[in-house]
């Protein structure tokens, strides 16, 4: 490992989120009354820079630090992505906090440390890179779960995620040690071409790396039979927090996850797509059947959000350029998708009456008529209704898995889909069709809630009606691995 | 060098502790003590890099170490933060008494 070729380029996006979360956390301090959101329009400067700058150096393909960091196009895909999330995370966060009593500007560093994390992951080319993104991420999502010191169940949900995600990270890093065992070396590249020839006495230690980085990202992506933590954590912590565990960890778990087994581990595939297709059947079939039996719209998306975890590993299975392809792309739909289903959320919800049960939503379609076309729109595309991001996105996942013979596996991902539709639907059936003799009043205009919602609403169509571009761009970026 | 037991057994008592770690968090309910259980396994990790590190001669796994204990610091204070905020609300730190989201 050789630190001395230092790649400005490549720290470029991760320096720009540095400065903003350290200017954000000394601004606090000049910040009197409880008003915080000018510090939320700061982080919205940074992301928005970061994004710009990963953007721009779409072809230079830096890359230094002895190959461990990189900025290659996989990770400037899963940069904007990220940017994106953490852009509109701060604006849902600018009205929710408001709206729930919390003036804490530590909430806004902590959310910058967070995405600087999951971009740190997504550039990562060194397993213990790797390690020191996810735990950046996962130790200031930590505290965001639990921010909400006066409710109880936000601290609950904070140390269950505390618990479980140290849990997960201690598979992680044996399995990092058993990948040192077996290479000598814990950078990607490296141990991509000594895959090529592995020694007898390798293999052992190489497949018990395997088995354990499986673990820890099964943890993070919150596959099952890793998902127990998830319903919990989601329904406790802050709503603009489960939407950025939701979507970024997941995201850029999935970035970490797919660039070791897609690029370094290839040529175990044989040995590991045996171990990811159980888990993928299991997390779409525990995910859907469960959803179809929650009350409470977090938890509903919870498992939504594991059943979408096993769709994407369908496309991991596929192990190639197409099925590659195919989970960024997406993983940015469900982005769009997901964060608009939380806004809606946030915005259904006042202080101290958080309307965070489906029956909350009965008649909310037709008194609202801008939130219920949002939540339509969104419920539909989760559910893979033609013309919306989440069928396109499904549509790939499935076609790459068909191409590789993976047929069978195809079909009960598709009957899981036309289960899920139930209970996606169930919410819209609710919203224009069900009576609730306690009627959610005074949902009040939030400018930077409906800014969200237009802006997810728009991309979940525009991403489903035009794919084409999105799907190049993530087909190069799969490209890049390994050039 | 005589004296020095092989690579095998560092790697044995490594796994071993490992093992002990990950069953105590299964099966113990107190979180401190869950937390203890996750810190030995973070050490076992630490013993697996230091030991691979000294039969294939190379210093990375050493300064592997320094990374982890420097993450695992960061998260002990993190983690007992989070605990006394639950102890503050509930008066205990069982895992089974806290039943507010289904565990």
């Amino acid at each position: 490992m050789l630190l001395t070729d230092i790649s400005w380029p490549a720290l470029l996006p991760g320096i720009i989120v540095t400065v903003t979360a350290l200017v954000v956390l000394v601004a606090d301090l000049f910040i009197e009354g409880p008003d915080r959101e000018g510090l939320g329009w700061i982080g919205l400067v940074g992301m928005v820079a970061a994004g710009v700058a990963s953007a721009v150096l779409w072809n230079a393909n830096a890359g230094g630090f002895g190959d461990t960091y990189l900025l290659d196009r996989y990770a400037i895909f899963f940069n904007l992505v990220l940017c994106l999330t953490g852009v509109l995370t701060l604006l849902m966060s600018m009205d929710y906090l408001s709206s729930i009593g919390l003036a804490s500007g530590e909430y806004y560093v902590m959310l910058l440390l967070a995405v600087l994390g999951m971009m740190v992951m997504a550039q990562a080319n060194d397993l213990i890179i790797v390690f020191l993104g996810l735990e950046l991420m996962s130790i200031s999502i930590y505290v965001l779960a639990g921010i909400w010191r006066p409710a109880l169940r936000s601290s609950e949900a904070a140390l269950k995620y505390f618990l479980l995600g140290a849990f997960a990270s201690g598979f992680l890093l044996f399995g990092i040690a058993m990948a040192y065992g077996a290479f000598g070396t814990t950078t990607l590249t490296p141990i991509a071409s000594q895959l090529a020839h592995l020694s007898v006495e390798q293999r052992p230690l190489a497949l018990a790396a395997t088995g354990l980085l499986l673990i820890g990202f099964g943890f993070k992506i919150a596959a099952v039979p890793f998902h127990s933590w998830a319903p919990d954590v989601y329904e406790g912590a802050p709503t603009s927090v489960t939407a950025l565990m939701a979507v970024g960890v997941k995201a850029a778990a999935f970035a970490a996850f797919a660039r070791v087994f897609l690029y370094a581990l290839d040529t175990l595939a044989v040995d590991w797509t045996w171990i990811i297709w159980p888990l993928a059947v299991l997390s779409m079939t525990v995910g859907n059947v469960a959803a179809l039996l929650q009350r409470n719209i977090k938890r509903m998306l919870a498992y939504s959000s594991i059943a979408h975890a096993g769709y994407l590993l369908v496309g991991m299975i596929a192990a190639d350029t197409d099925g590659g392809a195919a989970v960024l792309f997406t993983l940015l739909g469900y982005a769009v998708m997901t964060l608009g289903a939380f806004a809606v959320v946030i915005a259904v919800g006042r202080r101290g009456e958080p309307n965070e049960e489906v029956s909350d939503y009965a008649g909310l379609g037709f008194r609202y008529p801008f939130l219920g076309t949002c939540m339509t729109i969104f419920m539909l595309s989760m559910s893979g209704i033609p013309l919306f991001v989440g069928f396109t996105g499904k549509f790939f996942l499935f076609s790459a898995a068909i191409e590789k013979g993976w047929v069978w596996l195809v079909i009960i991902a598709a009957l899981n889909s036309v289960l899920s539709v139930y209970y996606y639907v169930g919410v819209l059936m609710q919203m224009y069709m069900g009576e609730n003799p306690r009627e959610v009043q005074g949902v009040a205009q939030r400018p930077y809630l409906t800014a969200t919602l237009l802006f997810t609403a728009f991309a979940t169509i525009a991403l489903g009606i035009f794919p084409s571009w999105a799907f190049d761009l993530a087909r190069s970026a799969v490209q890049s691995l390994g050039t | 060098m005589t004296g020095v037991a092989p690579t095998s057994y560092y790697i044995a008592l490594s796994a071993l502790l490992f093992s002990i770690g990950a069953i105590g968090m299964l099966v113990r309910r107190n979180a401190i003590v869950m937390f203890m259980c996750i810190e030995l396994m973070l050490n076992a990790a630490n013993l697996a890099f230091v030991t691979f590190a000294r039969q294939q001669l190379s210093v990375d796994g050493q300064v592997i170490v320094f990374f982890v204990m420097t993450v695992a610091a960061a998260e002990a204070a993190v983690g007992l933060a989070i605990i006394i905020a639950v102890f503050r609300h509930r008066q205990t730190v069982n895992a089974d008494e806290l039943r507010l989201l289904r565990w």
